[in-house]
Formats: C-alpha cells, structure tokens, sequence
C-alpha cells in the first residue's frame, strides 16, 4: 500500500532585476538581522545578500550566499544578457577564496543565506521585507519528498557542518581547531 | 563603544601628505549630535576667520551624518563644510547616494581636509589604510569619467568616490563635488576642493556602525517604511502632483510640469510663461522624458527613486545620474522649449562639475547682457545666434576659465561688478551674492521672507518644507488636512493652517501674526538642522509635507541609535538652537550682518519695507539675537557656546548691536 507522501517546505525569493532601484537596502537589513544581538549593528560586509551594482552599465544584480567552496573556478566566462556584461562570478552564490564576498570580515568565515530562520518564523526574509521596489519577492511552495530525500537531506546537513569545519581548519589551521574543540569538550 | 558614530575623525593635511586618526569628543557629539553640527564647531574652531576660501588654511570637511550607515532609512547623507569663495561665508552643501555610509564602514565619521597638496592627487581611503596618490592622469577628466577610471584602478566596483570635474579644478565659484546620483552643488565646494589640488576621495570600508537599543530602533525604522508605503498610496490632496508625494520632487518619474514652468521663472529669473503648459508639450516632454531615462534609482538605503540613469542618443556623454529639478533649470534658463536640450546640457554640465541652479542663470545673466549690448561681440567672438547655441558656448568658456568665462566663472553677483556699464542692474536673484531659485511671485509671504532672509543655507529648498506652500481654498479640505498631520510640531501650527486663506483677514502679508509666523519658520529650519545632523535626507523628512520622520519621531530615533538621551526639547530648544546660532555666529564673525538678510529685491511684487523690518525684528528677538542679526552674548552662553559670544565680544561684532548700547 502506498504510504501518504510528506512533504516539504520550498522557500523561494523571486528577483526582478528590471525593478531593483540598487539602494542596498536588502544588505543592511540581512547585516542588521544577522549580527550577534539581533539589529546591534550594520554592515553591508557581513551581509549574505550582496548587490552587484554597476549604474552606468544598468547592472543590478543581488545575490545571495549559497554554499562554500574551497577551490576556485577555473574558468571565468563573460555572459552577456540583454546587451549587459556580467562575470560569470557575479552570479555565483560561493564564498571561495577568489573573492572576499560572503566572507565575515573579521574571521574569513562564510557566510550562507538562511532566509532569516528565526523562531517564531519571520513572515517573509527580511531583505524581501524591506525591498519596498518589489525587486525582491517570497513564495513558500510545498513539494513532496520521500524517504530517500529525507536521508540524503539529513547527510547534506552532516556535509556542511563539515564544510563549515573544514573552513575554520582552512583559516585557522586545523590543530588550533582542534585544540579548541577539546578545550570545549572538557568544559561540557 | 560609540554608537552610531565611529568615535573617530580622518585628518589628511594635504600640504605635508600627514595622515591622522583622531578619536573624537564624545561631549561634542551630546552637544552638536553629528554632520553639520561638529562640522561647523570644526570650522570655528580651526579657520581663523580672517582665511581667503580659496587659501591653504581653508578646511574642507567631509561630515558624515550621525545616523548615516545605520538602518534608519534614508540616512545617507554627507554634509561638506567648508568657506565659500562666492558668499565668502560658512557652506554646507550636502550629498546624498552611498558616501557617508561607506564612510563610516571604513571607520570615519569626518575627513577632513587641509593644506594644499603641491600636485593633483586624489586620496584612497581602504578602512584603516590611507594613501594619497598622483591624479594627473585625471585631470580635466569629467566626473563620471574619474569614477570609473578610479574603480578600475582600484579593482572594485564598490568604492565610493566625490571628485571634483574641470570647473572645480579651475576654481568656479558654483563648482560641485559630485558623487555617483548625488552632488554637493552650493556654494562653490567645488572650487575649494580644487584649490587643494584634490581631484577625487575614494573610500571603502568593512567596518560595524554599532546601534545603542537595537530593537527599539529596528522598529521605529519598520514604522518609518510602513508609512512610507502607505504615503506611496495616499498622495497629499490639493498641491500640484510633483509636491505631492515624498522624496525630492519626483521629476525623474513624473511627466507633469506645469507646475515648475509656469510657476517658476525662466530666462534670467525674469519671465513667468503661465500658459506655457499645454497637452501638447507634456505629450512631448514625456516621450522625450521616457526615452531619456533609463532606470529610476535610489540612494543608499532609500525606497525613493528620486534619481535617474541617463541615456540619450544624442547626449555628448554616453550616460550619467540625474535627479530633481537639474532636468529643467537649463531649459528654463535658456528660454527654450525643448527638453532633450535640457537632458544633454546637464549631462555635460555635471560632467565638469558645476552647480545645476547656478550655471544656468549665469548663462542666461550673459546672454541678457549681451542682447542689451553690456557684453559685445569682442567678450563673445563667434557667439552663436540661438540660446542652446550660447549655452553650450557659455559653459566651456566657464569650466575653462577662458575670455570672458574667466569673469562669468565667479558667479553673477562678481561678474555684475567686474563687467560694471550697468551690469548690477542684472544681478537680480542673489542673495548674499548666491543665485537663487528663479521664482518671482506676487504678494510678501512673511514665512518665506524670513526663510529666504535669514537662513545659512541661503538656499531655500534647504530651509523650507513640511508646509503646504499655498493656502487651500476650501476650509473644509484644510480641517481635513490636519486630521491626520500628526508631523505638525504644535496645535497652534494646526490652527494657523486651518485658519490661513488665500484672501482676507487671514491671508498673507499681515496674517499669521509675529509669533507665529517665527515659531513656523524656527519649526520648518529646526528640521532641516536635525536632518544636517543626522545625515537623514530632506526628502523623507524636513522636505516633503507629511513625511515619515517629523519632530516627534526623531528624538526617539536619534536616542535609540546613539543612546544619548534626547527628547524632543532637548533636540529642539537645545541641540538645534546651538547649531543654529553657531552657524550664525561664524557668519557673523565673517561679517554677516542685517543688512546682508533680504531676499533678492524683486522676489515680490508687493513689498511693506516697514513691515518686513519689523518681521526682521522680531524673528532676531525670537532667536536671541541682536538687531543686527547677531547671536547675544547671553544666547551664546545659555547655549553652551559662551567661549563663541567671548570671542565675538573681543572682535568687537557687538559694538554697532543693542548689547553695547545697554552695557
């Protein structure tokens, strides 16, 4: 007999590139957001949105923070759309050691959108929110999944606290990592 | 830790290439908040004020707001103070986009810059790293131009970069500091950044702007955009469509202009055409208009699309920023009806780096002389037979300083007098030798007397807003009106607009009565002081009427940004009264007296000399000056600035004033 499928929660942030009016508003409020008390400080560095603006070429391209990667392309191809010239890195959602974007500025880290996850949920991320131009725009959709996705979802979860370790040992070193580890495991 | 500001100021002394880093005065802050205020006690404190503008030991400040780089919408503004070599007094030109912010990101409240480098250099400026570089690879460059070779340069497209353009390293008198969409345009700025040998200032930064009480002020900024869209939505009734949403007036979006050209003057701030607006020009002016703009944008942090990319086929340059009211005062000025003119002049024009309101009633100041036969062929060889013709050929002789360009570069009130034969007689919309706005109307409006008289900015976009600035007709629409205008700062402002008609026993010029009429202007200028301050534009707040941020918001803003405890009367009867009187004190010891406070002579058809002597009167009372416009002793002293009132004292400023009389 068939089982009843679960399903799960897409959230997808539509941008309209036509709208965006590059005021970096979307930056402010992802920093704002994320800083370690909640709203305690601004900086568009911190941010996990970033915006390409190029005004006088009519590019203005926000981005968000996808996965880290510790390798760079080798590539680097030029795609030209609607007569406007974009680096094949302005899309790209990567913090990678090519580029200092979706880097905290202080430790290096990587920075990753998380659509504001927050408890009790926010309606909307809040780069959505205060994009007043409509530029940026939420739909939550829900697809169905079945046990295999269930599983390979709870390793992508094991794969990038992982990442996340590696990253820290890539900066740091990895027997300062560790040392710190072990002191955090005596004090448990 | 400082909150909102960085704690820290940038001083570059451009004659000996000596970088410092200077940790600011927390008590300075408490008493000037930010931007205009600690910039002008700078300029006291530092410019002897017996200082050519143009010399050395002129300083050239780059304020950034106070709340500028935090969330609060709209708070981006940079506040450049300096002496002006037109006024010869106290400027303050300010800009919008996404300098102040970057500013602070690199960890600078303030840059400010003294000396005179001996080349042409620009300055980079890399969050803590600071160089000053060769620019004579960027002279004579235009301004659009110098920002994107800088960027180039520099391998990052997120630097934000002020730079002067031809006319500012030739040291015109209305020469801007332009930046992205935006320019610090009044006043000559321009020239003494050129006078300093500083083509351009780049900055990036990767810094923190830390908030005091973060969750009390996330909200007010949530509040602040809730209402800005619910304005978006509900566009004030009976005033012309330019005025009746926020932000500058939105000319890169709106088509109708009727208000603006038959209102307004054209040609040499002489001519009213109010039948100028027909359906034929506004079907013109729009395709023209449609086709020039290619994407409205904002400036940091700011829902308004107050500004325009540019793209013409036939623009000189490719493309460039546009905003406001630049699009007609060329057009306007040079008496022609075509507006594609207009997009391709002020292209150019802001290439070079000059003063939108300024360059154009220069020109037209010319071409009158001209047609009067005061200039002659020999001041214009091979001066072209059409108006857009003698523009275009006006303002290279300008920018270049060439022939008679070398006279006309100094302003109109300068040139009047260096040509002479009559030419004063031209001068005819300066006050305190700064053109102004072409607008001639009828009857004395005692409020905008007092506003065009007296303020600092001597600009008087700069100093009026909030207000409606007709009566309107029907008092049903005006109880209507106050229902929901819970920006006015009092029940009496409420009562004086319900009560104001356009005839009658309450219309202007005798009504509203002294009192009033002083607490609307202090009200309408004390916003402005706190937006100089806080780096908040005009446009969402002291601008527009019914804007998101009004008097009895900002203290709490303000508060909850810095943690500085600010109410409303401390903002108002404290803090802005300071900076108010500072910066009529600085004028003063410049030399600023009563007589220098009038509108320019024709402004209004119906003059009442008697009258507006006694508004004059009773407005320096209202402030705590004395008759000669000066700041007392006792003022200056119960404002905490008693050091300022000794110095003026042993100046001898107070000897013609009533304090000497009674002492």
């Amino acid at each position: 007999m068939p089982m009843a499928k679960k399903t799960k929660t897409v959230k997808v942030i539509n941008i309209d590139l036509e709208k965006c009016n590059g005021c970096r508003a979307c930056e402010v409020i992802c920093s704002a957001f994320h800083a370690s008390e909640r709203y305690s400080l601004n900086n568009p560095a911190r941010s996990r949105i970033r915006m390409i603006r190029k005004p006088l070429e009519d590019i203005y391209l926000p981005v968000y923070a996808g996965e880290y990667t510790a390798a760079e392309c080798m590539g680097r191809d030029k795609y030209i759309i609607d007569g406007r010239e974009y680096d094949e890195c302005d899309f790209c959602r990567a913090s990678c050691p090519s580029r200092n974007a979706f880097k905290e500025p202080d430790s290096g880290l990587p920075l990753k959108c998380d659509m504001c996850e927050d408890d009790p949920p926010q309606e909307e991320p809040l780069c959505v929110k205060w994009c007043l131009s409509d530029a940026l725009t939420y739909e939550e959709r829900e697809e169905e999944v079945d046990d295999e996705e269930e599983e390979q979802e709870q390793d992508l979860e094991q794969e990038e606290m992982e990442r996340g370790l590696k990253a820290l040992a890539d900066q740091y070193g990895l027997d300062n990592v560790a040392g710190i580890m072990a002191r955090m495991l005596k004090k448990e | 830790m400082r909150y909102a500001e960085t704690g820290y100021n940038l001083d570059i002394d451009l004659s000996s290439g000596n970088v410092e880093k200077v940790e600011t005065d927390p008590a300075l802050t408490e008493l000037h908040l930010g931007g205009l205020g600690t910039n002008a006690r700078l300029l006291w404190d530092r410019v002897p004020p017996e200082t050519d503008p143009l010399a050395p030991e002129n300083l050239l400040i780059f304020g950034a707001g106070l709340l500028a780089g935090t969330p609060a919408p709209g708070a981006n503004r940079t506040i450049v103070t300096t002496y002006s070599p037109q006024t010869l007094l106290m400027a303050y030109s300010m800009m919008g986009g996404f300098f102040a912010p970057e500013m602070k990101h690199a960890g600078f409240d303030k840059i400010i810059f003294s000396g005179r480098s001996p080349e042409l250099v620009y300055v980079w400026i890399n969050n803590d790293q600071v160089e000053i570089r060769d620019a004579s690879h960027l002279q004579g460059k235009g301004v659009v131009e110098t920002e994107e070779l800088l960027k180039q340069e520099l391998e990052d497209h997120d630097i934000q970069i002020a730079s002067i353009g031809l006319a500012g390293e030739n040291q015109v008198y209305y020469a801007s500091i332009e930046h992205a969409r935006s320019s610090a345009s009044r006043a000559g700025i321009g020239a003494v950044m050129g006078s300093k040998n500083l083509k351009a200032v780049a900055v990036r930064g990767s810094k923190d702007v830390n908030i005091a009480k973060p969750n009390q002020f996330i909200e007010l900024c949530n509040e602040a955009l809730d209402y800005i869209q619910w304005r978006a939505e509900n566009p004030v009734q009976h005033v012309p469509p330019i005025l009746a949403g926020l932000g500058s007036p939105q000319e890169m979006a709106i088509h109708d202009e009727a208000w603006h050209t038959t209102a307004f003057s054209w040609g040499n701030a002489r001519y009213r055409r109010k039948e100028f607006w027909s359906e034929e020009v506004e079907e013109e002016w729009s395709q023209v208009q449609d086709g020039a703009v290619q994407r409205l944008i904002s400036c940091y942090n700011c829902p308004m699309k107050c500004g325009a990319i540019i793209a013409y086929p036939t623009l000189e340059l490719s493309k460039y920023m546009m905003k406001c009211y630049s699009k007609l005062t060329y057009v306007m000025g040079a008496m022609v009806d075509n507006l594609e003119f207009g997009f391709r002049i002020a292209g150019l024009a802001q290439g070079y780096g000059v003063d939108s309101y300024t360059a154009p009633q220069v020109m037209a100041f010319a071409i009158e002389l001209y047609e009067d036969g005061i200039l002659t062929d020999e001041d214009l060889p091979d001066f072209p037979p059409d108006n857009e013709g003698r523009f275009f050929y006006l303002l290279e002789k300008i920018v270049h300083r060439e022939g008679i360009g070398d006279v006309l570069a100094n302003g109109v009130y300068w040139a009047a007098r260096q040509i002479g034969k009559g030419a004063e007689a031209y001068d005819s919309n300066t006050i305190k030798k700064h053109e102004q706005i072409p607008i001639k109307l009828g009857m004395l409006n005692p409020i905008f007397f007092l506003m065009h008289s007296t303020g600092e900015k001597i600009n008087i976009t700069q100093i009026e807003g909030q207000l409606p600035q007709a009566p309107f007709p029907n008092k049903e629409d005006r109880e209507e009106f106050v229902k929901d205008w819970f920006q006015a700062p009092s029940e009496n402002i409420k009562d004086f607009f319900v009560k104001w008609e356009p005839r009658g026993d309450y219309a202007f010029p005798y009504f509203p009565d002294f009192q009033t009429a002083c607490e609307l202007v202090e009200w309408q200028e004390t916003m402005h002081y706190i937006d100089d301050s806080t780096g908040i534009c005009a446009g969402l707040s002291s601008f527009p009427i019914k804007p998101p941020y009004h008097i009895h918001n900002l203290p709490t803003l303000i508060s909850a940004a810095t943690g500085l405890d600010v109410d409303k009367e401390r903002l108002w009867d404290k803090i802005t009264r300071r900076n108010r009187s500072l910066l009529r004190a600085i004028n003063s010891r410049r030399g600023l007296r009563r007589k220098d406070d009038k509108p320019p002579e024709d402004h209004w058809k119906k003059r009442f000399p008697e009258y507006e002597a006694q508004l004059l009167d009773e407005y320096y009372k209202f402030k705590g000056w004395n008759e000669d416009g000066v700041p007392t002793r006792e003022t200056l002293r119960s404002l905490d600035l008693d050091d300022i009132g000794e110095d003026l004292e042993k100046r001898g400023i107070y000897a013609n004033g009533q304090e000497d009389e009674n002492s």
